[in-house]
């Protein structure tokens, strides 16, 4: 009866017996941990704003997510992507970087909105985990002296710069030369660099016109009569913006009802008037604004892959309205995906020593070879400037590049059909 | 000269519509003394019944604004009968948590089923102006004032003309007398509940004609109805209106003369103005 009973209790585990397993445990694990993370494959945490005031966009760049890791994959690099919204809130921003590190993600991409890639930046130093910067251009973010840092878009001044640059070519292609300009922006990171970047670079590229006034409005307003009306009553005859989707629209809509007829609507570099929903709620209202920005090179082979795993996952969305977003964050996920190929290991220390040795000659965005410098930055990638013909997004500036010739100064509001 | 004239107009238009939808806070208040907090959700699913409406049938938002009352009438008096007046006799935090839920339903809803995108109602005048003298008055903007002018009207005379208005008013004044006279204290909370969600399903309606929709937009509307309704008076209708006018021209008037960044402090200093110097607000009674 006794024997009986105690057969049936379990066996108490003596402490010597639970530390053996547990080494034994722990090295079964640390020998296979590398070889599950090579049947995994490179595991990316993408973390973008796919809520909130950056939704659009957020969803746009996460496009390249659904098609990434097919096309990845022919190139012979298996990554699986671990996603995360940080619904257009910096906050959130950091703690979803927390997470997707904390599950595992080896590698970090994002995010879109320079306040939130500042605040993953911080938290991917602190790990010692790389980041791959997709699109936010704040310079401060490249600055600081990170050493996990890499980013494949230009800084605000880049941006402005050629921006800019191309605004001059602009007036010389059209023989035009507007005498004023007002300057509109968000007042959030992205809209204050470049403001920053605009007060530095005028005086010295000696424009035509004088910047009779810079207006700055919350990113998440959801009127700007106020802020039109301001612009108007200066009579400027050039009105300069730096806008994301929704405030674009906004702008171009109280541009038309409070009839001011500026001679263009030019962003120097930034989002917002070549995107789909510009297009869908403007219509004709959105044809001949200029974005001068780095765009695709419709030449390019990867392009032309990417375009068509595009259109093939998604056949109602035209490519032209996402390529900004889908171009960029897909060449982040390239970034990543070769450097973990030519590392062979997704130990974060080989993955930041193959991401300082990048030079990606085949890749989608004007400009030349993907690589970065000390900094972690490429300052290789050029601008175009593209117009809104037929509601869709053309280039005409460079020449060399150019679809089709500039209109400038655009018909009025009353004349378009 | 021109340009203040068009500043001003602008933020009155735009306030109008603020102080219809705060005038559903103020009323559900004033009656039933319960705070909603899914008061700017609610808006918000008016704003979308007026884009899902334009968008298939075709029907202009001044059009959907009473198919949209009555839809927001049936969710408002079903929350109140069903849910709400299980809470009224308990303590505020309660149903103040109970409200907050479900706001956060009713958004992460809205977000499920339409997505995080800005939806537009674009409508065939969301370009237009009318010019009267200098003035340039956007069409969709003074549609929006004019349709919440009426509603509020229509409010007014409800609550002082009908017999459920009366005895809405009685029971307001007090709960204990209506019982005593044999009023359904729970029917006409009920029924107040329902008039405030269809008060502010109308102004998300007449928003929708100014302003791109996301879901995102709930508590920010929430939030702005509360400010309205502690300028113009916790349960005053006259003072939501006033409150919400003022809110639109100040706004206005600051992003013009300081800057636009800042037009949203300016409610804030008039909220903090208003508590300071007449804490029952502009048309509030005296507690």
């Amino acid at each position: 009866m006794t024997r009986s009973s105690d057969r049936r209790r379990p066996r108490a585990l003596s402490r010597r017996q639970f530390a053996t397993g547990a080494l034994a445990a722990g090295t079964l694990a640390g020998l296979g941990a590398p070889a599950i993370a090579q049947a995994a494959g490179l595991r990316i945490g993408l973390v973008l704003p796919r809520t909130g005031y950056l939704a659009q966009a957020g969803q746009s760049c996460f496009r390249a997510a659904e098609i990434a890791p097919a096309l990845l994959g022919e190139a012979g690099v298996k990554v699986e992507i671990l996603s995360a919204d940080f619904e257009s809130n910096v906050e959130l921003a950091r703690a979803r970087t927390e997470k997707l590190i904390n599950d595992g993600a080896q590698i970090m991409v994002g995010c879109f909105d320079s306040g939130g890639t500042s605040a993953m930046a911080q938290v991917c130093e602190q790990h010692g985990i790389p980041l791959v910067i997709n699109i936010g251009s704040a310079p401060q973010i490249t600055e600081q002296g990170y050493k996990t840092v890499f980013r494949n878009f230009p800084t605000s001044p880049q941006l402005a710069r050629n921006g800019l640059a191309l605004l001059k070519d602009l007036f010389a292609a059209t023989n035009t030369a507007p005498k004023t300009a007002v300057f509109m922006h968000a007042n959030d990171t992205f809209g204050q660099s470049a403001r920053a970047a605009f007060d530095q670079l005028v005086p010295q590229l000696a424009f035509p016109f004088e910047v009779l006034d810079r207006i700055s409005y919350d990113p998440r307003a959801q009127d700007l009569s106020v802020e039109i009306a301001k612009a108007k009553a200066t009579k400027a005859e050039l009105l300069l913006v730096t806008t994301r989707a929704a405030d674009a629209i906004l702008t171009v809509r109280e541009l038309v009802k409070q009839r001011y007829e500026p001679m263009g609507v030019v962003s120097p570099g930034s989002p917002g008037m070549y995107d789909e929903q510009f297009y869908k709620t403007l219509g004709k209202y959105a044809d001949y604004c200029i974005t001068n920005v780095p765009w695709y090179d419709p030449k390019s082979a990867l392009t032309g892959r990417v375009a068509a795993a595009f259109k093939k996952q998604f056949p109602s969305d035209p490519f032209e309205a996402h390529a900004f977003n889908v171009g960029f964050t897909y060449e982040a996920l390239l970034v990543a995906a070769m450097a973990y190929k030519r590392a062979g290991s997704a130990d974060p220390k080989a993955l930041l020593a193959a991401l300082r040795q990048t030079d990606i000659a085949e890749h989608m965005m004007i400009g030349g070879p993907i690589g970065f410098d000390e900094k972690g930055q490429n300052n290789r990638i050029a601008s175009a400037a593209v117009q809104n013909r037929e509601r869709r997004p053309t280039v005409v500036l460079p020449k060399a590049a150019a679809e089709q010739a500039p209109v400038f100064p655009m018909p009025g509001w009353a004349q378009r059909s | 000269m021109a340009v203040y004239l068009n500043i001003v107009a602008s933020g009155l238009l735009t306030g109008l519509v603020y102080g219809l939808a705060a005038l559903g806070l103020s009323v559900i208040f004033g009656v039933v003394r319960v705070v909603n907090f899914a008061h700017g959700e609610m808006m918000v699913i008016g704003m979308y019944g007026a884009v899902v409406l334009a968008g298939w049938p075709g029907l202009d938002p001044l059009l959907a604004a009473p198919l949209i009352a009555a839809f927001l009438f049936a969710i408002g008096y079903v929350l109140q009968r069903g849910l709400i007046n299980a809470f009224i006799a308990r303590p505020e935090h309660m149903q103040f948590i109970l409200l907050v839920g479900v706001a956060l339903m009713i958004v992460n809803g809205l977000l499920m089923i339409f997505g995080p995108d800005a939806r537009s109602t674009n409508v065939e005048y969301g370009f237009e102006t009318f010019e009267v003298g200098a003035l340039l008055l956007d069409k969709a903007r003074v549609y929006a004032a004019g349709a919440a002018l009426l509603t509020t009207a229509v409010l007014f005379a409800f609550f002082r003309y009908s017999r459920p208005g009366k005895a809405i008013r009685a029971c307001a004044d007090n709960q204990l007398g209506a019982r005593v006279v044999g009023l359904d204290v729970e029917g006409l909370y009920a029924l107040t509940f329902g008039l405030g969600a269809a008060c502010v399903g109308i102004a998300g309606c007449l928003m929708a004609l100014v302003v791109d929709v996301r879901s995102q937009l709930a508590p920010e509307y929430t939030l702005l109805s509360f400010i309205i309704v502690i300028i113009g008076g916790l349960g005053s209708l006259a003072g939501a209106l006033l409150g919400g006018v003022l809110i639109g021209i100040s706004e206005a008037l600051a992003g013009f003369f300081l800057l636009p960044s800042m037009k949203s402090m300016f409610s804030y200093a008039l909220l903090i103005l208003v508590l300071v110097l007449r804490p029952q607000g502009l048309l509030g009674k005296r507690a």
